[in-house]
């Protein structure tokens, strides 16, 4: 009975079309007089949590919000590189509201709700109007006009961009809207704190714990709602793209306090970041995507050669034409370089598990990601343009650079100062990195969690993207639930819950607030001789190596009975220097969130486990075709599988459910780029 | 390779500060800087005396572009190299045994925290006081297409718009001047025409608050921009300049 009631998806009945509008004029209202007494925490400023902030203050309520830096425009979503889609139809490639649908749930393998994706995809066109209304400096065309450049997964020009820089300059506006309301005190905003429990009163959301990550403080916070937008988990990984302080705590004691955690096995791995090089290495960085609209992949065709560029006899330009394997354009024809995230990684690993990487590392893990096609090709186009009659070589190269620049200078940048080699005269070498997690806290309709008046949006919940995302899909998602669906949707729920602020004196915020300080007590006072990222790196070893690109029924069950090894060695042995009164300590920061993880890991091989089918970024090995592609099973596995945590229980008791999707508007196809 | 490293502690905003000297060997040439304070707080964590604590630095997306680590590095902001953020900067542009200075920001408006991490909210202040176009965030806008902005334009905005909000500028600066920053975000609403409307009062506002946090004025050294990791031109100052003595003319 009770998981029925938790299971409520709250998807209205009516046609996709009008789903959402119908929804819309069905909700409840709360009149402006009574909003300014109502309190909503926002946990997380990123583009999601940034967006709902902004939005609901200035609706009228009462805002306080949460992160863990120093300012919400550090937000991960700053590093968004590529670019945000829209189907604006600017380009006029009979782009539409149904093709972006289309493309959305078909690159998510039919693992997403059908109805969630169409919102999106209606809402997508007005993000950008608002974005723009703010002042974010898209980029143009001559004419004036927007411009749009293209993504994997896709055959029209939908991804608008300011550079590579476009989360920077979308989170930039979001914080500048949030701004403006802290300057007016309608939010308050908590810099540099952590949240660290959910207080549950009566089976509903009513507060926070907070740790001031500069006293050392533990805070109670209460307040009508709680948004959670604190982003995904990919740091579970060790390396990953996310930026180091990224992490799943707070979703996770979400999660343990009884909010349903689904799919948490979806982790989409990105084909071009810079390959590892070193054991001292802390992250890696992403090569935006956008890279392959003028990129081409290759790795020598010949065993031989791939030796000779590993020990650095040969270099890329000395492999002829000939002998170049462009792996991608071979298999795939019609997308070629443009196919989508799990198709290139997975036929990246290919390559490399058969001998032909180029990169000198431990695993010779790495092929190429060439320009000089384009730089030759555009440095043509600008010489015909300029009226210059048969250039040599050397002026198109002049050229071409130049065009290059204008498109992606920072990264091209970015990756010199990485590397020391220069990508416009030799070409990038990148291989596949954990980048982004499509599973996350159970959410409805309306993303409220299981737990009422808890809501989760952003990277954090897991309804849009299915099985994998397409690039430039995340923006869009966060800010769509943060401006144009939450504000909604809460009232919804408020409209019932006006009165029903609790007191922080209540017995549940002591017991929480209890609870997390004697976690804290036990990690300062536990006397190991570890390091946390000891921990850490040995997880994300673990993960990577069986839990990563692609799995199997032997390697799950060794990563769960290792990570559970793991987690009792790290109780045992970690070691976390300083003072429980010590204030700014980021070893403890570090230590709870990676507890969190060694927790969270082991439901991601369960999770894996129990999929006993390849779709999206789940690849599992004993479930492929003759060429080596997903082998999806719709029969079996068409659900959402949605985890329960039974309180002091071990993860390894967590019961899953199910949730069916119901496709009534797409027909379920295999997924072809051919 | 091997460094000697001389290293800003400091316990907290009250308590004095020192050097304090460290050794650290076998660092590859392609680890970041960060990397390398990484390995040594590592080591500092494993040698467990009870006196010596990990060392505290800012950083989180470790790519140059959330705006977060800092460092004084041998006398520069974000260290010897042009264009990039402390996170960007490689072990390969030390030598082999060289001693290496690394101090916080030094900045009245951006007091310590601890060791090397300072606190940069009156950034933030600055731009709550007014960096920002007043467009509700919800409901209806018009169009994007429907404000065409030439491409110049759009690039002109965009260029100071990269700016991250590091404050480098201001450690780099003798008088610790935020004009670099202030310009950035000014002349990127001014340039567009959706932050025209509320041009004259934003940079009174900007500039008013820039001042009562305790920044100082710019006297044209040009520091700020050889330190800004964004390469954001002194000529946005004047532009901010201009748009400052514009807003008295009505
Ligand atoms: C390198 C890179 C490039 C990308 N490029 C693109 C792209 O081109 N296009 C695209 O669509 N997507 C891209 N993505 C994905 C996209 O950027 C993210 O999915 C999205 O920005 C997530 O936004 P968010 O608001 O959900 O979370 P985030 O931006 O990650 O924000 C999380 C927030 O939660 C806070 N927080 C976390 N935990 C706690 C806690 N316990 N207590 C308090 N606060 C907490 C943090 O301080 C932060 O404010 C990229 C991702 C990466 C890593
Ligand atoms: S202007 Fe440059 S140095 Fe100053 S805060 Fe911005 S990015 Fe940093
Ligand atoms: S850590 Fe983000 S800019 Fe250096």
């Amino acid at each position: 009975m009770e998981n029925t009631l938790k299971f409520n998806s709250k998807i209205p009945v009516s046609s996709l079309t009008h789903k959402w509008e119908d929804h819309k004029s069905t909700l409840k209202l709360v009149a402006p007089n009574n909003r300014y007494n109502i309190e909503i925490i926002v946990v997380g400023t990123g583009l999601a949590g940034g967006a709902a902030a902004a939005s609901l203050s200035e609706l009228g309520y009462k805002v306080k919000a949460f992160c863990y830096q120093d300012s919400p425009r550090r937000a991960h979503s700053v590093a968004a590189q590529g670019g945000i889609n829209a189907s604006k139809n600017y380009k006029g490639d009979n782009d539409s509201v149904y093709q972006l649908f289309y493309d959305t749930i078909k690159g998510g393998d039919y693992r997403s709700r059908e109805a969630n994706v169409y919102r999106l995809s209606q809402i997508s066109s007005n993000i950008i109007d608002q974005c723009v209304a703010q002042g974010v400096p898209f980029a143009r065309d001559y004419a004036g006009y927007l411009d749009t450049r293209s993504f994997g997964g896709t055959k029209v020009s939908r991804t608008f961009y300011a550079k590579g820089q476009t989360g920077q300059q979308l989170l930039l506006a979001c914080y500048s809207s949030m701004s403006r309301q802290i300057g007016k005190g309608r939010i308050k905003m908590y810099n540099r704190h952590e949240m660290l429990d959910l207080v549950i009163v009566d089976g509903i959301a009513k507060g926070i714990i907070a740790r001031n990550l500069v006293s050392g403080e533990i805070e109670r916070h209460s307040a009508h709602a709680i948004v959670i937008a604190s982003g995904g988990y990919g740091n579970v990984f060790f390396l990953s793209t996310n930026a180091m302080g990224s992490n799943a705590s707070a979703i996770w004691k979400v999660h343990k306090k009884g909010g349903l955690f689904a799919n948490p096995c979806y982790t989409q791995i990105h084909p071009t970041c810079i390959p590892v090089h070193g054991n001292y290495q802390s992250k890696l960085t992403l090569m935006s995507e956008s890279l392959r609209n003028d990129g081409r992949i290759w790795v020598p065709k010949k065993l031989e050669d791939a030796v000779y560029i590993r020990n650095g006899t040969k270099k890329p330009e000395d492999i002829i034409e000939n002998n170049r394997d462009y792996y991608l354009e071979r298999r795939y024809p019609s997308f070629g370089n443009l196919v989508p995230r799990d198709v290139a990684s997975r036929a990246a690993k290919e390559r490399c598990d058969k001998g032909f990487g180029i990169e000198n590392n431990d695993n010779k893990e790495g092929v190429f990601l060439d320009f000089s096609f384009s730089i030759e090709k555009y440095g043509e186009e600008k010489a015909n343009e300029l009226g210059i009659k048969q250039p040599n070589f050397l002026d198109k190269k002049k050229l071409g650079k130049k065009i290059m620049e204008s498109k992606y200078g920072n990264l091209f940048h970015m990756y010199e100062k990485i590397t020391n080699e220069n990508p416009y005269n030799t070409p990038m070498k990148i291989y596949p990195a954990v980048h982004y997690t499509m599973g996350g806290l159970w959410v409805d309709y309306n993303l409220m969690s299981s737990i009422p008046g808890c809501y989760v949006i952003g990277e954090a919940n897991f309804s849009d993207h299915g099985a994998n995302r397409l690039g430039a899909s995340a923006l869009m998602q966060g800010l769509s639930d943060g401006y144009f669906i939450l504000p909604y949707t809460i009232a919804d729920y408020l409209s019932e819950h006006l009165t029903e602020k609790i007191s922080t004196k209540h017995i549940a915020f002591q017991l929480s607030e209890i609870n997390v300080k004697n976690r804290i007590q036990k990690l300062i006072q536990n006397n190991g001789n570890m390091s946390v990222d000891f921990f850490h790196k040995k997880l994300g070893n673990i993960m990577w190596k069986y839990v990563g690109m692609s799995r199997n029924h032997i390697g799950l069950c060794k990563a769960i009975k290792y990570i559970q090894e793991l987690r009792d060695e790290f109780w045992k042995n970690v070691f976390v220097p300083g003072n429980i009164d010590d204030g700014l300590n980021s070893e403890l920061e570090k230590a709870g969130r990676v507890s969190d993880f060694l927790e969270l890991g082991e439901l991601m091989a369960m999770d894996a486990l129990n999929r006993k089918e390849s779709c999206g970024s789940h690849f599992r090995e004993e479930y492929q075709t003759k060429e080596g592609e997903a082998m999806r099973d719709d029969i079996h596995y068409k659900y959402v599988s949605v985890w329960e945590y039974k309180k002091n229980k071990p993860i390894s008791d967590e019961i899953m459910h199910k949730e069916d999707l119901n496709f009534s508007f797409v027909k379920l196809q295999s997924r072809s780029y051919k | 390779m091997n460094f000697k490293l001389k290293i800003w502690r400091q316990k907290n905003r009250e308590e004095k500060g020192y050097f304090e000297t460290y050794k650290i060997d076998n660092i590859s040439p392609n680890s970041s800087f960060l990397e390398m304070l990484d390995l040594l707080n590592n080591q500092i964590i494993c040698n467990k005396k009870q006196d010596s604590s990990p060392i505290s630095f800012d950083h989180d997306c470790r790519e140059g572009i959330c705006g977060m680590c800092s460092l004084y590095i041998n006398g520069r902001a974000h260290g010897p190299d042009n264009l990039i953020t402390t996170c960007q900067l490689h072990m390969r542009h030390f030598h082999d045994g060289e001693s290496i200075y690394v101090e916080p920001w030094r900045a009245k408006p951006f007091p310590i925290i601890k060791d090397l991490i300072v606190d940069r909210s009156s950034f933030d202040r600055i731009i709550m006081s007014g960096g920002y176009i007043s467009v509700s965030t919800f409901g209806k806008t018009i169009d994007g297409n429907m404000i065409p902005i030439s491409k110049d334009q759009a690039d002109k905005a965009f260029d100071a718009a990269t700016c991250i909000g590091c404050g480098a500028c201001v450690a780099a600066c003798k008088n610790r001047s935020a004009m670099l920053f202030v310009s950035a975000k000014i002349s990127q609403f001014a340039l567009l025409p959706q932050g025209k409307i509320e041009r004259k009062k934003r940079v009174l506002n900007m500039i008013n608050k820039m001042d009562e946090e305790g920044f100082g004025t710019c006297t044209n050294t040009k520091a700020c921009e050889v330190e800004c990791p964004k390469g954001i031109s002194t000529e946005y100052i004047s532009f901010m300049n201009r748009e400052y003595i514009q807003s008295f003319i009505t």
